[in-house]
């Protein structure tokens, strides 16, 4: 009994945490409908500008506090330069855009901080009145874990306020409603976003500040952070400060004696509590459906057979690869097996994405299953390659079936975050679960049978099975069932009206996309002799959405032409700088702003344009 | 005070207003009269800036405001009613007038809280009810006047009638000829002539994206022809 309380107290702690990071996204979500992937590295900020001005100061507790409110402008006056220099001009592009966008910010921030604070962590020197102890129900309980009890129900009050008794608050509130009416009524949206994003970015800020004294800087917490955040956001309701509180609570406390309980359970025990929430309240606690925010809405692009002459180019390129292993050799050759792999990757991802609708930020999950299903069968049971190959395929669609099963009726951006969430729970059980998957050593000796132990023929397996499954993909596409999943993604309501099971369709269309993307996971693991948890993460995902989208939407070809240049540039990046997270990210907030169509809806719209003119 | 000249917007490869030309004068009530699908809506939203114009001039008090942000052009004295009401459902009455204030303007008695519930009496016996509680004629009342706050020298006012009960129709049309008297140039988009008729000075007929017929109100009246080709349902 006597450790309930000091628990409890553990979890509410917990809980102030999870709602700093959680509030400034939920508010930014909430008024510019930007699902903001920059928010951990944020936070990241937070923390390492917190270092650096709380150790330069007096170890005094009011100077403490001034150090953090410095910290927390700082950052909001970074999130205005974000906002203004990027977010600004995605507000009209349509939402995965942005979320790349934001993830491009995320790997400008990484390689920044790396290049500003170097690689390694910085803790905070404690003064002793930070150290200290209150004794509660017998027992020792951290003195600065009550502070941040206190901060958290504060800081929601302070928002309360500012959102419901201010004017800026009642603008902000009718934004989240009706922006176009708002600037009928002249209101200048720009500087309301810009003030919204500078009050979630300095909440990010004040949240990596505070964590400073339990944990320390490391350049680990912006994608920690934004799995942890996005699950908050989600299971409270999208936009709702309220609900984004009681989800840390709710959260935040189930951890603290989870880990008691059951020390392995508390990563599946947050998916657990979310896939339940959702189960009975798809919106989140707090959330209400969303409505469609009123601005004109691009429509979704229509996937069109590519003309007569690009057939013959990609007939041309397909001979090309075929007779590939004969002009280059072993380096290339292994380049190009992993450019086979990125294409079931990307034209996996693309069949949900785009006739799907439904985006996800957690593609590798799906590879990382067809990787592990086809090690551990290795590994355990000495299953040999072809076996393998077909468990994966299996595996991935399995479990992407039970995944969809839950997920399937949410919008979206719910969706895109749950994608996300899930993917970082595959990536948890992958890395903890030592006994069984290795964890960060990985399963190693992934071999192929002696036959295809030669780069050439596992080049032409891969090639093979490749174009192949992107062959069904496209088949499926133009067959009455892709006519009717894209009738799906257009309209629901009138999908269902003459009669077609929208729900089945899009589990459907997440048991093929999961089964195409487990079987290039598999490949990969035989390409490389080994399965590991990087395989599941988010920069992972996030490289089939930046395939996806670099060849757009709007044609079959896309993803593949996507994945092809993408693994090329990659290749030269990595292997010419080290700041590649820097260009890389640079890269595609360029395209994003530039380029919202993609590379192939770009060249396709200009080659039309040519035939019409 | 508006003058409109040779305006052009599309919806993507849809060419919805061609070559639109019309006048409001200041202190004047003008009616936009036209079928379902005419292009008067369209024709406001391009004047306020919601839909970029292809090309042509929206000239209101001498300025071309054709192609500025919609808060610019509010700011500048234009008010916009929308014709599907658009509250703020979640705000209260008073939220909902509190983002629509703006400055008071030169010349202007200034619109308060106090002044436009003397105008709507019914607004003023909910003012902490959200906007998303209050009935059809409520919330287009509440929309004038949240409109009103920002002190506009002309308003757009598209179909203020629809789906009203005829006794609402009736007191809106009498809030409007109140406002026209205190000297507020009016815009009015409207489907049939009816409710029009005790409200404004003039007409303008629109057909398919462009003004095919002008004048006033007792001209129109006149004119069988005009109202049978373009106006009968």
């Amino acid at each position: 009994m006597s450790s309930i309380l000091p628990q409890l107290l553990t979890g509410l702690a917990t809980a102030s945490s999870l709602f700093l990071i959680s509030a400034g996204l939920t508010i930014i979500f909430g008024v510019s409908r930007i699902v903001n992937f920059s928010h951990g590295s944020l936070m990241m900020l937070g923390a390492y500008i917190g270092w650096s001005i709380l150790t330069r100061l007096p170890r005094e507790p009011e100077w403490f506090a001034l150090g953090i409110l410095a910290t927390a402008l700082a950052t909001a006056l970074i999130g205005v330069v974000l906002e203004m220099a990027v977010l600004r001009r995605v507000y009209r592009s349509p939402e995965l855009f942005q979320l790349l966008a934001t993830f491009g910010v995320v790997l400008i921030i990484q390689d920044v901080t790396l290049l500003l604070w170097g690689p390694t962590e910085l803790p905070l020197p404690r003064p002793r009145w930070l150290r200290g102890f209150v004794e509660v129900a017998g027992s020792r309980f951290p003195l600065y874990d009550l502070v941040l009890i206190a901060i958290g129900p504060l800081v929601l009050g302070l928002l309360w306020l500012a959102l419901n008794r201010t004017r800026w608050g009642t603008l902000v509130r009718a934004a989240t409603l009706d922006r176009e009416m708002v600037a009928a009524l002249g209101v200048d949206q720009r500087r309301l976003f810009t003030s919204v994003f500078a009050l979630g970015a300095g909440l990010a800020g004040l949240g990596g500040a505070l964590s400073l004294p339990n944990a320390s800087a490391n350049l680990g917490i912006d994608l920690s952070v934004i799995a942890d955040a996005f699950v908050v956001v989600v299971v409270g309701g999208l936009g709702s400060l309220p609900g984004a509180f009681l989800a840390s609570v709710l959260i935040g406390v189930l951890q603290a004696f989870g880990i008691v309980l059951v020390p392995k359970i508390t990563l599946v025990l947050v998916f657990l509590v979310m896939a339940v929430v959702l189960v009975f309240r798809p919106n989140g606690l707090l959330g209400r459906p969303q409505t469609e925010a009123r601005e004109a809405t691009v429509a979704a692009p229509v996937v069109r057979p590519a003309p007569p002459a690009l057939r013959l180019l990609g007939a041309a390129a397909l001979a090309l690869a075929v007779a590939a292993p004969f002009i280059v050799g072993g380096y290339y050759l292994t380049v190009l097996t992993d450019a086979c792999v990125a294409i079931l990757f990307a034209a996996s991802l693309h069949f949900m994405m785009g006739p799907g609708g439904m985006a996800s930020f957690g593609h590798a999950a799906w590879f990382g299953i067809g990787a592990y299903a086809a090690g551990l069968l290795l590994h355990w049971a000495g299953a040999p390659m072809p076996l393998g190959l077909l468990a994966a395929p299996v595996a991935a669609g399995i479990v992407s079936g039970l995944f969809g099963w839950f997920v399937v009726r949410l919008s979206g951006v719910y969706l895109a975050m749950l994608t996300l969430a899930f993917a970082q729970i595959a990536w948890a059980v992958s890395f903890q679960w030592v006994e069984v998957t290795g964890g960060d050593n990985g399963l190693l000796g992934v071999w192929p049978p002696d036959w295809a132990r030669d780069p050439r023929p596992y080049y032409w397996m891969a090639l093979a099975l490749s174009v192949g499954v992107a062959l069904l993909l496209r088949r499926a596409l133009y067959a009455p069932y892709g006519y009717a999943l894209r009738a799906a993604r257009d309209s629901a309501p009138r999908a269902r009206a003459i009669g077609l099971d929208v729900e089945r369709l899009r589990i459907v269309a997440l048991v093929i996309a999961g089964a195409a993307c487990g079987l290039g996971g598999a490949i990969f693991a035989y390409g490389k002799g080994g399965v590991f948890p990087t395989y599941i993460s988010i920069p992972h995902s996030v490289e089939a959405l930046l395939m996806v989208l670099l060849g757009g939407l709007q044609t079959v070809a896309g993803p593949i032409i996507g994945a092809l240049v993408y693994t090329g540039l990659a290749d030269i990046l990595v292997r010419s700088t080290d700041l590649w997270r820097l260009v890389l990210g640079a890269v595609i907030v360029v395209l994003v702003v530039a380029f919202p169509e993609g590379i192939a809806g770009a060249v396709r719209r200009l080659w039309l344009r040519g035939r019409e003119a | 005070m508006l003058a409109v000249h040779g305006l052009n917007t599309h919806y993507g490869r849809a060419h919805i207003l061609q070559d639109m030309a019309f006048e409001v004068g200041a202190g004047e009530a003008m009616v936009l009269l036209g079928r379902n699908g005419a292009g008067k809506s369209t024709a406001m939203k391009s004047i306020i800036g919601l839909v970029q114009p292809t090309s042509g001039r929206i000239l209101f008090g001498g300025r071309d405001i054709a192609g500025e942000a919609p808060h610019r052009i509010a700011r500048s004295g234009l008010g916009y009613v929308p014709e599907d009401r658009r509250v703020f459902a979640d705000l209260t009455v008073m939220e909902n007038l509190e983002v629509g204030r703006q400055p008071a303007r030169e010349g202007l008695r200034p619109w308060t809280p106090a002044r436009l519930f003397e105008l709507f009496p019914n607004l003023g016996r909910m003012r902490d009810r959200p906007g998303g509680r209050m009935s059809g004629g409520e919330q287009q009342m509440l929309t004038i006047a949240r409109t009103l706050m920002g002190n506009p020298r002309l308003v757009l006012l598209d179909e203020p009638s629809e789906g009203l009960a005829p006794v609402i129709v009736q007191a809106m049309a009498e809030a409007i000829l109140a406002l026209k008297a205190e000297g507020l140039t009016i815009l009015l988009a409207e489907q049939n002539s009816h409710f029009a008729e005790g409200i404004a000075d003039r007409a303008t007929v629109v057909e398919k994206g462009r003004a095919v017929w002008s004048g006033t109100m007792a001209a129109l009246r006149a004119d069988e022809s005009v109202r049978a080709q373009y106006l009968a349902l």
